[in-house]
């Protein structure tokens, strides 16, 4: 065996990037995922041009087609919109808001589902029974509905420029709130064998608090399935996020997120400026894609049972 | 007799990223009808995997790599997924430690047993069922005929165990393959379950490989005795021979590391250090870094069997070309 | 002789659990709570510096009683005196919590995965406040390595990366690291290879006689609990059946049930004496037989058996046992008691 020293040599040596290896579908998955990522995350860097700068609008530039076609610019590659916007760029930044929204939301879910998974899994008894009853019933709502539901009741609530302001936090309470009995349950279920084990009962044995225990002993023990479920969710985040603009109820068209351009892009699908749309559309599946098909591998390469 | 079972230099190799793992190496051994030969050895010594290797059941990506195992002078290791499951409901009963993983929870025992029955044997309704009962009632199940129609889980652990020891003996196998039959029952069933098995053996001449790290179980069942370590045979002789007058150094501290019952001594013997794992298998003798008696030979070559006395053992201390020779104790016991 | 306050006593000791089925299915089956008495009326004293063994088959309730005395699980019933505080008070303050230990049986289970062996040994060290300051800590991590015949070193490990003996060795280290003088021993070497086996029980009789350690021991192999024991106690069905001083007992087993279990080991030595096998099988603690639990099972059983509960009363003849069995205290026994001695005898002069 070689001995490989320090973090990066520990994870060369480790069997999760083994079997990362040797999967040619995740390898291009993650290239894939980390060109949307790093398209996303460095858009005011590498986009050719600031859609959201009024000032470098020119609605002389509308309806280009992209650069390979009979009418198209070199400046705008994959063409422009009605207002003469680059769609590369508004990818890229729309790229960043659906990511922003999916990541904090995955997070949102991520920890209220962990915890009440914990709680439920350690305590037990009624606690147990109550908490699990609610995740139930939650489940019996499409998720889709709850995050219209939250949305609804926040426009009602609050004044329409305030909800503006406050409508990307919406989106991710909507999207996060309605993932987390997934975590939960599974996490509940790791509980509920991890703190029957022997390493348990000797930090009990010598008095530790339960509430160090939870955290300390079953918290680590727990997370590896956490883990799987936390990317299969990103992507369906970014999905309903998706699905949530195109209805109109998601992030404000100031910020337009890959759903919103879709929707934008929509309105001229029929008068031939596909690219308005289709572009948009092919960035969100080639991220998502990418995003499950990297869950799907970290699920079967973390399941002892498959390997 | 013609042995039952022939194994001959079985080799199984484990492909991993790391390389080549051998988990069974040069493992040769007969078994005659009506002979029980008992594999012992530590967790990790390769003694299921010998009996998962006969039966064609190794966990992939195990394989055998080289020699043979034959049954009644046919090859089997070279068989088919198919071919080997029919050989193994006739021919080859296997028991395991665990009754529910062999008995199908949704069929009552009887069903299994007539299903096994008329496979195999090929009678009719009326009469399998008889055997079935028959069956039952020869393994020690108390009112068989009423019990017949129950399922799996209406049976006590021991009683389960008894139920798919005569599942593997009711299509009548030249052999069987037990793996650690006793181990998951309390003390005072295991004794009955291997009076059982041994009686049932002995009267229908049926071969037995019965796999388990418990000596005494052993001691009281078995005719002949392989004792492996780190996927070979380091020592395989008669019951009697093996465990009173042991030859190979291993052996020797196995036997003296098993903890009396009829007397307390102060400090038991131990072998110190653990077995090597499959990856880090020393050369020479794979026993050399914990042996007593190790000297100079044993770290570059690898000793055969070779004959001592009674029994044969992988150990230099055997071979007259050797520099050291067996003491005194060991040679006679 | 002066009576020192025993290091651990209990009296009447009793452990119920509901087994009832949900709610809603009782009521629709028509069926009464059930309870399943794991351990009832458990009485015993563990002198300081000895160790009393429990053994049994499973089921038997001798696990029940370990964890009952670590205060795992608090009793249905009976007195537990831990030095002769009142257990519960006793684990309410941390200088006597700190005072008991246990290690346990799974060498794979015992050990949390995510932590390096360091971490492990010293949570005791840093939840009772033992030692300040992290390179102190250390030190005595490593003291408490090399005193189970580990490598300082070590600490820096993960449990995968040690077999299952070596494993076991860490537990020890980390339950001796509260300078314990109780250690309860839930069948600590019944996962173990023989040879590694013989390792740990070398390891725990060294310590005690260096530390002064009072153990509970409990296990299912007689042969394991002879080496170690001062004082053995035989369970059945949540109940004592017999306890008496470890030579005693295998020299003149006196309870039908223990007589039973020793029959019933396999004979290494190979003396050809046949093997009398117990009929039939343990029955369910949820419904135990009424009277003697070990009467359907046992040969000298009578009317008076199947109908009344045997006390633990000292023996006839080995006044230092205690046993429960009508059979014993009326003199029913004395042929296969003295069977019993005879084979004994020869099995110890055959070697």
């Amino acid at each position: 065996m070689a001995a490989q020293s320090g973090p990066l040599g520990r994870m060369l040596d480790s069997d999760l990037w083994w079997s990362f290896k040797r999967s040619p579908v995740t390898v291009v998955s993650a290239v894939v995922a980390l060109i949307c990522i790093l398209g996303a995350v460095l858009a005011p860097l590498l986009a050719p041009h600031d859609p959201f700068d009024l000032a470098t609008l020119n609605l002389g530039d509308a309806f280009k087609p992209p650069a390979w076609s009979q009418d198209g610019d070199m400046a705008f590659p994959l063409g422009t919109d009605d207002q003469g916007r680059d769609v590369l760029s508004a990818i890229m930044y729309g790229a960043r808001i659906s990511l922003l929204v999916g990541v904090c939301a995955v997070v949102f879910s991520t920890i209220v589902g962990v915890a009440v998974g914990l709680v439920a899994g350690y305590v037990g008894g009624a606690v147990d029974g109550l908490l699990m009853r609610i995740a139930d019933i939650q489940l019996t709502f499409p998720s889709i509905l709850i995050a219209l539901l939250v949305d609804g009741v926040v426009r009602a609530a609050v004044p329409r420029e305030v909800h503006d302001r406050i409508a990307l936090f919406v989106v991710i309470f909507a999207i996060g709130i309605s993932a987390w009995p997934q975590f939960a349950r599974t996490v509940r279920g790791s509980t509920l064998v991890e703190r029957n084990k022997e390493y348990v009962l000797a930090a009990r044995v010598i008095g530790i608090s339960q509430i160090r225990i939870m955290l300390t002993h079953v918290l680590p023990n727990v997370l590896g399935p956490v883990l799987v479920i936390a990317t299969l969710n990103l992507g369906f985040a970014i999905l309903a996020e998706a699905t949530l603009s195109f209805l109109g109820v998601g992030v404000p068209p100031t910020e337009p997120s890959l759903g919103t351009l879709i929707r934008i892009g929509n309105d001229f699908l029929f008068s031939g400026e596909w690219w308005i749309t289709i572009f948009p559309g092919v960035a969100l599946i080639a991220m998502v894609l990418s995003v499950n098909l990297l869950g799907d591998w970290l699920r079967d390469a973390l399941n002892p049972r498959l390997r | 007799m013609a042995p039952i079972l022939e194994v001959r230099n079985l080799r199984v190799e484990f492909p991993t990223r790391r390389g080549t793992l051998v988990a069974l190496d040069d493992v040769s051994f007969d078994i005659a009808p009506g002979e029980v030969l008992g594999v012992v050895g530590e967790s990790g010594a390769g003694k299921s995997m010998t009996g998962a290797a006969i039966i064609g059941l190794l966990e992939p990506p195990g394989r055998i790599a080289s020699g043979q195992v034959l049954l009644a002078g046919k090859r089997i290791d070279n068989l088919g997924y198919e071919q080997m499951r029919r050989i193994r409901g006739r021919e080859i009963g296997a028991i395991f430690q665990d009754p529910l993983t062999t008995l199908n929870p949704l069929y009552t025992v009887g069903r299994q047993l007539v299903e096994t029955i008329q496979t195999h044997l090929g009678l009719n309704d009326a009469e399998a069922r008889r055997r079935a009962i028959g069956w039952l009632e020869m393994v020690g199940i108390p009112a068989a005929s009423q019990r017949v129609d129950s399922y799996p889980h209406e049976f006590s652990g021991g009683m389960r165990q008894r139920v798919v020891i005569a599942l593997a003996l009711c299509a009548e196998p030249k052999l069987i393959v037990a793996d650690e039959p006793t181990t998951a029952l309390d003390v005072s069933i295991q004794a009955q379950v291997i009076a059982l098995l041994k009686g049932l053996a002995r009267d229908k001449g049926t071969a037995m490989m019965l796999v388990t790290h418990d000596m005494g179980v052993i001691a009281e069942t078995a005719d002949r005795v392989a004792v492996m370590y780190a996927g070979r045979i380091a020592e395989i002789g008669p019951v009697r021979e093996v465990v009173k007058h042991p030859k190979h150094p291993y052996s020797v501290g196995l036997m003296a590391s098993i903890p009396p019952l009829d007397r307390r001594v102060e400090h038991l013997a131990q072998i110190d250090g653990a077995m090597p794992r499959l990856s880090a298998i020393p050369p020479g003798c794979a026993f050399n870094p914990r042996c007593p008696e190790v000297f100079g030979r044993c770290r570059v070559e690898r000793p055969d069997l070779l004959d001592a006395g009674a029994t044969r053992a992988a150990c230099w201390l055997y071979d007259p070309a050797s520099e050291k020779r067996a003491p005194e104790a060991m040679r006679h016991g | 002789m002066v009576e020192t306050t025993p290091m651990f006593e209990a009296d009447d000791l009793a452990r119920y659990f509901d087994v009832s089925r949900p709610w809603l299915q009782r009521v629709l089956a028509g069926e009464g709570r059930r309870t399943l008495k794991a351990v009832d009326g458990v009485s015993f004293r563990i002198p300081k510096g000895t160790t009393l063994s429990l053994v049994g088959e499973s089921g038997c309730g001798k696990s029940t009683v370990a964890r009952l005395v670590v205060g795992l699980y608090r009793p249905t019933r009976g007195r537990v005196l831990f030095d002769g505080i009142d257990l519960e008070q006793a684990r309410a303050m941390a200088d006597q919590r700190r005072r008991m230990q246990m290690i346990f049986q799974d060498p794979y289970a015992s050990l949390n995965p995510r932590w390096r062996v360091r971490d492990i040994i010293a949570e005791p060290i840093r939840a009772f406040g033992l030692i300040e300051g992290g390179a102190a800590q250390q030190r005595r991590v490593g003291e408490l390595l090399s005193q189970v015949g580990l490598s300082p070193l070590d600490g820096e490990k993960f449990p995968h990366e040690f077999s299952g003996g070596q494993r076991q060795r860490i537990s020890i280290a980390r339950a001796l690291s509260s300078n314990p003088e109780f250690l309860v021993c839930d069948e600590p070497t019944s996962a173990l290879d023989v040879s590694v086996q013989a390792q740990i029980l070398n390891l725990m009789k060294d310590l005690q006689r260096r530390l002064g350690l009072t153990y509970l021991f409990i296990s299912h192999n007689l042969a394991v609990v002879r080496q170690i024991s001062d004082r053995i106690g035989v369970m059945y069905l949540g109940r004592l059946v017999e306890l008496a001083p470890a030579e005693t007992l295998f020299e003149a087993p006196r309870h039908p049930y223990t007589r039973a279990l020793m029959e019933a080991i396999p004979d290494l030595d190979m003396t050809g004496r046949q093997r009398i096998p117990v009929g039939g099988e343990v029955p369910s603690p949820i419904s135990p037989p009424s009277g003697c639990p070990f009467h359907p099972r046992c040969p000298l059983a009578n009317d008076r058996c199947k109908a009344e509960r045997p006390a633990l009363i000292p023996a006839r003849g080995t006044p230092e046992t205690v046993v429960a069995c009508h059979a014993v205290e009326e003199g029913r026994d004395g042929a296969a008691f003295v069977t019993m001695n005879q084979r004994m005898g020869t099995t110890a002069t055959a070697l």
